[in-house]
């Protein structure tokens, strides 16, 4: 005999469960109709080599591919080797005491300091009190502290996952600590370190607020020449072809067009991390 | 009794934050000799096993005093070169660990972190310590398969093999048939038998009959203190305490 009460309260369960899935995937499915509804017809081969013309209602994003790409890889440059240091040093090295919880939770509190924070400090350090003027670099800089909790939170998690027993075996063979370290848990706690690197760098690409005082122009004839250039870059762009143009209704399709653009490149990241994950995975089971 | 001390603890305390774990440990041992500690759950056999490769140091609230001396050295003396004593010192833990690499990448680690790069002279201490471990005949086709293809037993095996490649003088085993079924026990005690005449082994172990095939000589722990130490023979057949008695008899435990 089934419990008939449970049997109802199970079914409700899994029809409140599966609504909520339905719902999440109903809003992604709705932002990607809309978006290639009104973006598809301005794609072209055209749209992504050139840049924009006719006060930026003709022509492409290029210059702004271009800037996000670069921006992007000084983020990568500055917040890789710095979260990863950051983490190995709190997770193998550092003591378990208050200060290093603290420090923990600090950072942890971090990810969540909303960008325009991290974009008007980008202005004081880096713009002004370091003079690298507004460009790529500051840019960059500030996009690589707003990355860094998330790079350093992924890349302690993955350390984390690394069993005790590697570690202890290691040194029960003389290994030095570093040593350990580096042949024997680094190599298994990378591709976990890149994958959440590259999900946070994937964030920095379409952030807004952290460049818009630091280095990003409103239209430039040029591509940034240096690291010490302003450039242009895909999420600012959509802004401003969205609510900044003289004539939003004309731009209407480049704006989507940029918003492809920018999902197809962050989705492009995301899928390099997963195969990134993949292939490293694969490597550590031989 | 004993000849040729090659471990001896003098007044060993060791302590996890407050609490003792080991109180007034005095031992000597022999040797080439395989020395047995057995005692119930918590007891302090595999903290004591851990400190004389000092593995305890990397718990953090780790306190110990006393003395250990190795080979006449004293290992609690904080000049002492840890890298150099584990690599003395060898270590089989529990649960197998073999590394995620091939089983010759696993033998070859201990070499290549001492920087052995000769690939001749790595080649030979594989094939050595797999033969020393008794697996050289199952492997020696698929050197470089993954560690994780082979069983249990085999991989117990190839973590000793793995110990003995640094070529230590003293091998340290806690609990290394635990996980494995009878054959693959049977195997490692009749490897222990064998390895005693090259190296000094010390057995933590949960299983007292094994105590008694294995070891030359036993040592009881309770509650953190070193009740009885004797000959494997002495200790299983006229017990010096009622409750070493109580325990080898399997009355608790």
């Amino acid at each position: 005999m089934k419990n008939k009460f449970n049997v109802i309260t199970e079914k409700l369960g899994f029809a409140v469960l599966t609504a909520c899935l339905l719902v999440v995937v109903l809003i992604i499915v709705i932002i990607f109709t809309n978006i290639i509804i009104n973006g598809h017809s301005a794609i072209s081969l055209d749209f992504i080599i050139k840049a924009p013309t006719d006060g930026m209602t003709k022509g492409g994003i290029m210059p702004a591919i271009v800037g996000t790409f670069l921006v992007t890889v000084i983020t990568a440059i500055f917040s890789i080797p710095l979260g990863m240091g950051c983490a190995i040093y709190l997770n193998e090295y550092a003591k378990q005491n208050l200060f290093t919880k603290l420090v923990r939770i600090s950072i942890r509190n971090l990810a969540g300091v909303p960008s325009i924070v991290y974009g008007l400090f980008g202005v004081i350090l880096f713009v002004q009190f370091l003079h690298l003027g507004t460009s790529v670099l500051a840019a960059g800089l500030t996009l690589s502290l707003m990355t860094l909790p998330l790079t350093i939170t992924a890349s302690e998690e993955a350390l984390k996952n690394i069993p005790m027993s590697f570690r202890e075996g290691s040194l029960a063979l003389g290994a030095t600590k570093w040593q350990a370290i580096r042949t024997n848990v680094l190599p298994y706690a990378v591709p976990g370190m890149l994958t959440g690197t590259i999900l946070g760098l994937s964030r920095a690409a379409g952030e807004t607020a952290p460049i818009l005082f630091t280095g990003v122009a409103f239209y430039l004839p040029y591509l940034p020449k240096g690291v010490l250039d302003q450039f242009m870059a895909l999420p600012y762009h959509l802004y401003i072809m969205a609510t900044q143009h003289h004539d939003i209704t004309l731009v209407k399709p480049i704006a989507y067009g940029t918003a492809m653009v920018l999902i197809g490149l962050v989705f492009i990241m995301n899928l390099g991390a997963i195969i990134l994950r993949y292939r490293l995975r694969k490597n550590r089971k031989e | 009794m004993i000849k040729d001390i090659v471990i001896e603890a003098k007044d060993f305390n060791f302590y996890y934050g407050d609490v003792r774990a080991l109180t007034d440990v005095n031992i000597k041992i022999e040797k080439n000799s395989v020395t047995g500690i057995i005692g119930p759950s918590g007891c302090g056999k595999s903290t004591f096993l851990r400190s004389l490769n000092l593995m305890n140091n990397l718990i953090l609230c780790a306190k110990y005093e006393g003395q250990i001396f190795i080979e006449g050295e004293d290992i609690l003396h904080k000049d002492i070169d840890v890298v150099e004593l584990r690599r003395k010192v060898g270590m089989v833990f529990q649960k197998s660990n073999p590394f995620p690499k091939t089983i010759f990448e696993n033998v070859a680690y201990g070499l290549r972190i001492n920087g052995i790069k000769d690939k001749d002279l790595i080649n030979q201490r594989i094939e050595e310590s797999l033969k020393g471990a008794a697996l050289w005949d199952e492997v020696k086709d698929r050197l470089h398969a993954s560690a994780f293809d082979l069983s249990g037993g085999q991989q117990q095996r190839l973590c000793i093999a793995r110990a003995l490649a640094v070529e230590p003088d003293i091998l340290l085993m806690d609990e290394p048939a635990s996980a494995l079924d009878p054959t693959a026990t049977l195997k490692i005690e009749e490897l222990i038998q064998v390895l005693k005449s090259k190296y000094t082994i010390i057995i933590v172990t949960h299983n007292m009959q094994q105590a008694a095939r294995v070891s030359d000589y036993t040592a009881f722990f309770m509650m953190g203190k070193l009740i009885e130490y004797s000959k494997t023979n002495l200790m299983f057949t006229n017990p010096e305490h009622k409750i070493t008695e109580d325990y080898v008899t399997g009355r608790f435990g």
